[in-house]
């Protein structure tokens, strides 16, 4: 069948299967709308949400939304991610801490992050800083928790070759446990960032003047189908170049652990 | 340089749980020397080892270093691991220098004697390499000069070519030997193959299980000008089956 050499090249590459998934997904869509046998309120053409999101984009709400999203995913996470280090690596590394520690924050990783919403508009109002905050939640034990797993699977014998070659204290950190745990914590993060974007649009939802979240609430209100699906779309490509920068980073950062 | 072991014990876990795992050792280790600890699994040779790296404390007895008792681990007692004995992050000159930039030397001699010591083992051309580049042995041969470029007074080799092929470990054995006899460093080898430690040792101490102790000592003395043909060699086996009888004779006891 697959006689030709580019051809089979094609079939064998990584990507081929995945782009197959997502064009006959996109090709159903087509083919749905275009037959006209479900209502176009309920399920918008890809012309119409091609167009609903050109217009936003023209009148710059698009951008606008993203960057707003963005800001606030990356300003929580960033402080999450800071904070869950040195705590992680604290915990895994030191009994007494990781003792104090752990139950707390496992007990507070079982409260669903958006529930903690009406507390934080209570105590920070309708601003950026509740925003901030729930993703910062949202995520920080997880991170934390995680990276303290990290931690604690570091071979112990890579520990004690440095201490018989004469190391001591800081240099153990920064020279051997840092550097295995990299590729690691680069993963945590990835996969934490996920729900930072889950959190955000859920926060938005509630509360915001901008954000790609509230532009699917008020597209709810108006029954602009076409909207939400610009929304959710645009949410999933965001997400989906960041998961890539990650794996990007991680390849090029930690070459030795691929 | 003179290692004392002084009528070591170690026992691990409190009350009911607490378990002897060492009784009573006792042995000396001078400059030059070439020692091993054979044993099966559960003989404590891993934890005289440890103890010796000052990874772990003795709970009665002392262990001294030229006079000073040891109170932890340092570079002057150089270790070599059978797993994970490099950073996988590092290439092998890394490695190498891990130990020296430790220690605080200077670039430009962490550089000269990461290659020499490269060169003593026999991997010029594999500095730049990472460690999942290297064969099992390489890996091995790295660690080995890792813990040398430090100068330790001892080097202390636990179950080294215990994960390598059988024809890989017989060359590296051969090649620890013969790295031995140029350099003249004083070498603790912990192994559970008594061919090995026949082969490179000049004192092998046999060790028993629960708890570990020291059950003979034997002062080897062959002709190691030539060591394929010494592990065929007639007075080599017959030693080798002896100690073979004494270690299935200890496991015997226990079943």
């Amino acid at each position: 069948m697959a006689s030709n050499p580019a051809l089979r090249r094609l079939l064998a590459h990584p990507w081929f299967l995945g782009v197959l998934g997502i064009l006959t997904v996109f090709l159903v869509w087509l083919l749905t709308t275009a037959s006209g046998s479900v209502d176009k309120l309920f399920l918008p053409s890809p012309g119409a949400v091609w167009d609903a999101g050109a217009s936003q984009f023209q009148r710059g709400i698009l951008v606008g939304d993203a960057i707003a999203s963005i800001r606030r995913v990356f300003l929580g996470f960033v402080i999450s991610a800071g904070l869950a280090l040195p705590i992680g690596i604290a915990m895994g590394t030191n009994k007494v801490i990781c003792r104090l520690l752990e139950p707390l924050m496992a007990l507070i990783r079982y409260m669903p992050a958006p529930a903690f919403i009406p507390l934080l508009i209570i105590y920070f109002g309708l601003e950026e800083l509740p925003k901030v905050m729930l993703i910062f939640i949202g995520t920080f034990f997880f991170n934390a928790l995680m990276i303290m797993d990290a931690v604690k699977f570091v071979p112990h014998e890579l520990v004690e070759t440095a201490l018989t070659l004469g190391g001591r204290g800081l240099p153990i950190l920064t020279r051997v446990v840092a550097p295995y745990i990299a590729p690691q914590v680069l993963d945590t993060y990835r996969i934490n960032m996920a729900s930072a974007w889950n959190l955000v649009i859920v926060a938005e939802l509630v509360a915001a003047t901008e954000g790609l979240g509230k532009r699917i609430s008020l597209a709810q209100r108006f029954l602009r189908t076409d909207e939400i699906f610009v929304g959710l779309i645009v949410i999933g490509l965001i997400g989906l170049m960041i998961d890539l920068g990650f794996r990007f980073l991680m390849r090029r950062a930690c070459s030795w652990a691929n | 340089m003179h290692l004392q072991v002084s009528n070591v014990s170690k026992s691990f876990g409190e009350g009911r749980d607490r378990k002897l795992v060492l009784d009573g050792v006792s042995f000396e280790l001078v400059s030059g020397q070439f020692m091993a600890l054979v044993g099966s699994s559960g003989s404590g040779k891993s934890t005289v080892m440890r103890l010796i790296a000052g990874l772990d404390r003795p709970s009665e007895g002392s262990i001294r270093l030229d006079g000073q008792p040891v109170r932890g681990p340092g570079s002057d007692r150089g270790m070599v691991f059978q797993k994970y004995s490099l950073y996988p992050w590092l290439t092998a000159a890394q490695n190498v220098a891990f130990g020296m930039s430790l220690q605080g030397r200077s670039k430009a001699e962490i550089r000269e004697r990461t290659a020499y010591f490269l060169d003593v083992v026999g991997l010029a051309d594999a500095g730049r390499l990472l460690p999942r580049e290297l064969s099992g042995g390489m890996q091995q041969r790295v660690a080995i000069a890792r813990a040398l470029a430090t100068e330790p007074k001892v080097l202390l080799l636990d179950e080294p070519f215990g994960a390598l092929d059988l024809q890989i470990r017989e060359s590296m054995q051969e090649f620890l030997h013969d790295l031995w006899r140029r350099t003249g460093f004083t070498v603790l080898l912990i192994t559970h193959d008594i061919e090995e430690a026949l082969l490179l040792a000049g004192t092998v101490h046999i060790m028993a299980p629960r708890p570990g102790r020291i059950v003979q000592s034997v002062a080897v003395s062959l002709d190691r000008s030539d060591l394929r043909h010494l592990r065929v060699s007639q007075p080599f086996l017959e030693l080798r089956e002896e100690l073979a009888s004494c270690l299935r004779g200890l496991d015997g006891a226990l079943l």
